[in-house]
């Protein structure tokens, strides 16, 4: 795909939406792509668009650094990693047009995550116009800093509530120099025993779906680690767009009427019964459901299973993410409170009162 | 600068009768040791920057999470400020005490509460040394991957609080990318949980928020984190240069050809002469620069790696390139690079070790600015750097017994801090802000930016208990000792003449 790459700094028409927005009290929609959309609760509020603020404003490969605008769309910047033969080892997902902002703001990973980190482990710094109508810096593009509060990983998967993410810098990563992909028949039981053991013996596994009694596995590494690991999973090749299906809920598995849940369970944690059909991704750790079942019995599953459990199904259940207990949520309204005080930013989106 | 705490610009803390907080603690808490009397004191005055000393009004040493409860809920009833202590390695002052708080020691928070193998977790007490969680984890065959220097007897708490690194941080990340969860107590008591046992958790990325927050928003009670797979096998390589430059394009090279190494190091003629005298590591004396590459992973594919990087470094002009031949060759060659510090110890009386990190792209200007920073404040640097991730350690030699030296030391290393910011780094990499460099702080961030940390503050302890005087400088102070404020790229280049 040929992506065409604009920049234009449109910083300054944000920042006097949100100053007007404070001024007035109106509260915002923050709004990129519109790709994540089907997450969270509903906001009203009036749409303020990141798209025309575009383009890659920093890049340099030996530097494993790139530091890009919010309304950037997220196929740019992966085109401009590739063509350095680098990655976002988190590999987001883009759901039609996402833009990096809002793959920040949402912090969704793709299959790599359990071996190359979240979304949030990339970022290194950010420019935020706050609920204050100041437009702030916070991080850098450097790998290590622990000067102040470390604002820019906490605004990762904030869903926007905290303020109006303008600028982001992220580590990258070289691609591996070999990769293979495979399937093999395993029921989903005998799937997680194999990948227990294949985790212990150091194979670079770097993606481990099963769904419909098959295991997908995904090598990544050296040349010879690759095809050692090969030989002794065996199995038949696999076409590796498979990776790309899964990230982007473009499977089979997904086509199905009833609400779709991410439950997020613990590593190594053993099968459970679930009231629908089930995907398991992340080796395990990242479980889809589709389901007609009440949130309270998918949840009180995720919960006694030590995990959570999120419905990305739109309107589907009135409380998609999984309610905080109470001295934590409290902690999110004082921060709320004291960061956006006029509750500009996303009201609701994750929480009511938020 | 003075270190003490300054009310005036830090801000007025309560005055509390001794006796009587130590009675009332005394009857709230009869289990928990309390220290008042001022000859046990003093153990705690400073923790790894000794040069910053303190006596607080009262040390406790509790060993049960009630206890902190109990004496957090009584120091917020009665605003009493407490300073949190693990083991007391920390380099920034953050654990200096206040003469009108307590000091909150969790080291006798150390067990190892359980390690699972096949979850790949640990989970264990705030006290816990680092290294102890790997030597536990070593019979499944896994590790706690960040290894700051002071590993042997550092706190994992203390890890948590300063977001610690280490040397293999490009490639396996900080703290804040290999621990789960946390268990916390607020300044009110309140417990809280963190993160959780899956790879993420519904909310606010708090778990991220909390570390490297030295102390200032809570108090950790429990850390579970995460084990890795010790790699197969690990190969290190010596490459001597003589230029510095060529050493730093020979970074670029390596990092550029798509090789991530597990630990990538620099140091210079004056660190490599200072190592080599002490530790007998085999360093080539007369190289302006020695690089140390180590690549680890399966074997075969170290194998790889090591004949990629071997002519990469051939390529970028190096001198001579050694391969450690074994373990003992590899430990030999390591030992140098970790034994920098002490080893610069040897040849002045005291040494200032800094802390800043930078764009690597960056490193033959800062090495400049830094040579002619040190010629004007007449003290040398011997220069120690994680090249592969862009954090520098120079370190400032003098000798505190001779009059204005240390402030002379103080002031080059704050115009090496500034320096780091002009070129859009950090003042401090892993070290952590703490007492030390909070004038600095005025430099990186500006009023808006260190309003919006204060904001931030106030969601967890509005009322300024947990460690004041850390971390986020006052507005009042900045303007009154703040040195000019060099925002990332809003200072053009040209202003680094006059460094």
């Amino acid at each position: 795909m040929l992506i065409e790459a604009v920049s234009m700094d449109d910083s300054e028409r944000l920042v006097a939406e949100v100053a007007q927005a404070f001024e007035r009290g109106t509260p915002l929609a923050i709004r990129g792509g519109n790709s994540k959309a089907l997450l969270g609760r509903p906001v009203e509020g009036m749409p303020i668009d990141t798209r025309s603020h575009r383009g890659v404003v920093g890049y340099d490969p030996t530097e494993l650094v790139i530091t890009a605008r919010a309304g950037t769309p997220l196929a740019e910047l992966n085109a401009a990693l590739d063509a350095a033969g680098q990655m976002l080892p988190c590999e987001p997902p883009a759901f039609g047009a996402a833009t990096v902002g809002g793959m920040v703001a949402a912090g969704l990973a793709g299959p790599r995550r359990p071996w190359s980190g979240s979304v949030r482990d990339f970022v290194l710094g950010c420019r935020v116009i706050t609920g204050h109508a100041k437009h702030l810096r916070f991080g850098g593009e450097v790998m290590k800093n622990v000067a102040g509060y470390d604002v820019s990983r906490l605004l990762a998967g904030s869903f926007g509530c905290l303020g109006l993410i303008t600028e982001v810098s992220l580590k990258v990563l070289p691609k591996p120099r070999a990769s293979g992909s495979l399937t093999l028949d395993l029921d989903a039981g005998e799937a997680l025993r194999e990948l227990s053991a294949w985790r212990r013996a150091a194979l670079p596994v770097s993606g481990a779906c099963h769904v419909d009694g098959r295991l997908q596995v995904r090598l990544e590494g050296g040349a010879g680690s690759v095809a050692s690991a090969r030989d002794r999973i065996g199995g038949d090749e696999l076409d590796p767009r498979f990776w790309d299906a899964l990230r982007e809920h473009r499977l089979g598995f997904f086509d199905d009427p009833r609400a779709l849940w991410r439950l997020s369970l613990p590593n190594a944690s053993p099968l459970v019964p679930l009231p629908g059909d089930t995907l398991l991704d992340w080796a395990g750790a990242q479980r889809w459901l589709k389901s007609d079942a009440p949130a309270a019995t998918i949840r009180q599953i995720a919960h006694a299973a030590g995990g959570h459990a999120t419905c990305f199904t739109p309107h589907a259940h009135a409380e998609p993410f999984t309610p905080l207990p109470a001295a934590l949520l409290r902690f999110h309204r004082q921060l709320k409170q004291q960061l956006d005080p006029r509750g500009l930013f996303n009201p609701g989106r994750l929480y009511a009162g938020l | 600068m003075s270190y003490h705490y300054d009310e005036r610009v830090d801000g007025p803390l309560a005055t509390h009768d001794k006796a009587t907080v130590v009675a009332r603690l005394h009857a709230l808490i009869p289990g928990m040791e309390l220290l008042h009397e001022q000859e046990d004191l003093r153990p705690f005055e400073c923790d790894g920057l000794a040069a910053y000393r303190a006596t607080p009004m009262l040390v406790a040493l509790p060993d049960k999470v009630e206890h902190v409860e109990a004496l957090l809920k009584f120091a917020s009833e009665h605003e009493i400020p407490v300073v949190a202590r693990g083991a007391g390695t920390g380099l920034s002052g953050g654990a200096l005490p206040l003469d009108k708080g307590i000091l909150l020691v969790m080291a006798r928070f150390n067990r190892i509460l359980e390690v699972d193998p096949d979850a790949c977790v640990a989970r264990v007490q705030p006290g816990v040394r680092n290294l102890a969680i790997s030597q536990a984890a070593a019979p499944h065959g896994l590790y706690y991957a960040p290894d700051p220097s002071s590993q042997i007897a550092c706190s994992i708490g203390g890890n948590v609080a300063e977001n610690a690194g280490g040397v293999h941080c490009l490639k396996y990340g900080l703290t804040v990318n290999n621990i789960l969860k946390l268990e916390i107590l607020t300044i009110d008591g309140e417990r809280i949980t963190l993160g959780s046992e899956a790879l993420d958790a519904p909310g606010f990325d708090y778990l991220a928020l909390f570390t490297g927050s030295e102390g200032m928003l809570g108090i950790v009670t429990e850390v579970t984190v995460k084990l890795l797979t010790r790699p197969q096998s690990a190969k290190v390589l010596l490459a001597s240069f003589d230029d510095v430059e060529k050493a730093g394009a020979a970074v670029a090279r390596i990092i550029g050809a798509g090789v991530i190494p597990g630990g990538l190091e620099m140091m210079d003629n004056l660190a490599i002469r200072a190592a080599e005298d002490f530790i007998h590591a085999g360093y080539p004396v007369d190289a302006e620069a020695i690089l140390l590459c180590e690549v680890d992973g399966v074997e075969s594919d170290v194998q790889e790696d090591v004949a990629c990087v071997e002519a990469l470094l051939r390529a970028a002009g190096a001198t001579d390139i050694r391969v450690a031949k074994d373990e003992a060759e590899r430990q030999r060659f390591w030992a140098g690079r970790k034994n920098a510090f002490p080893a610069v110890g040897r040849i002045s009386p005291d040494y200032y070790c800094m802390d800043g990190t930078i764009p690597r792209r960056e490193l033959p200007r800062v090495l400049k600015g830094i040579e002619d920073l040190s010629t004007q404040h007449g003290l040398r640097v011997a220069n120690v750097f994680h090249a592969g991730d862009g954090n520098m350690h120079p370190l400032i030699l003098f000798d505190a017994n001779a009059p204005g030296e240390t402030e002379r030391a103080e002031a080059l290393g704050a115009r090496i801090l500034e320096l780091c910011v002009a070129v859009g780094g950090s003042i401090t990499g892993e070290h952590g802000v703490g007492r030390e460099k909070i004038n600095q702080m005025c430099a990186q961030f500006n009023s808006d930016e260190l309003s919006f940390f204060h904001a931030l503050k106030a969601a967890f302890d509005p009322s300024g208990l947990l460690n004041p005087g850390k971390n986020v400088p006052t507005l009042h102070r900045c303007a009154e000792f703040g040195s000019m404020h060099v925002h990332h790229g809003a200072l053009p280049f040209p202003e680094l003449e006059r460094f």
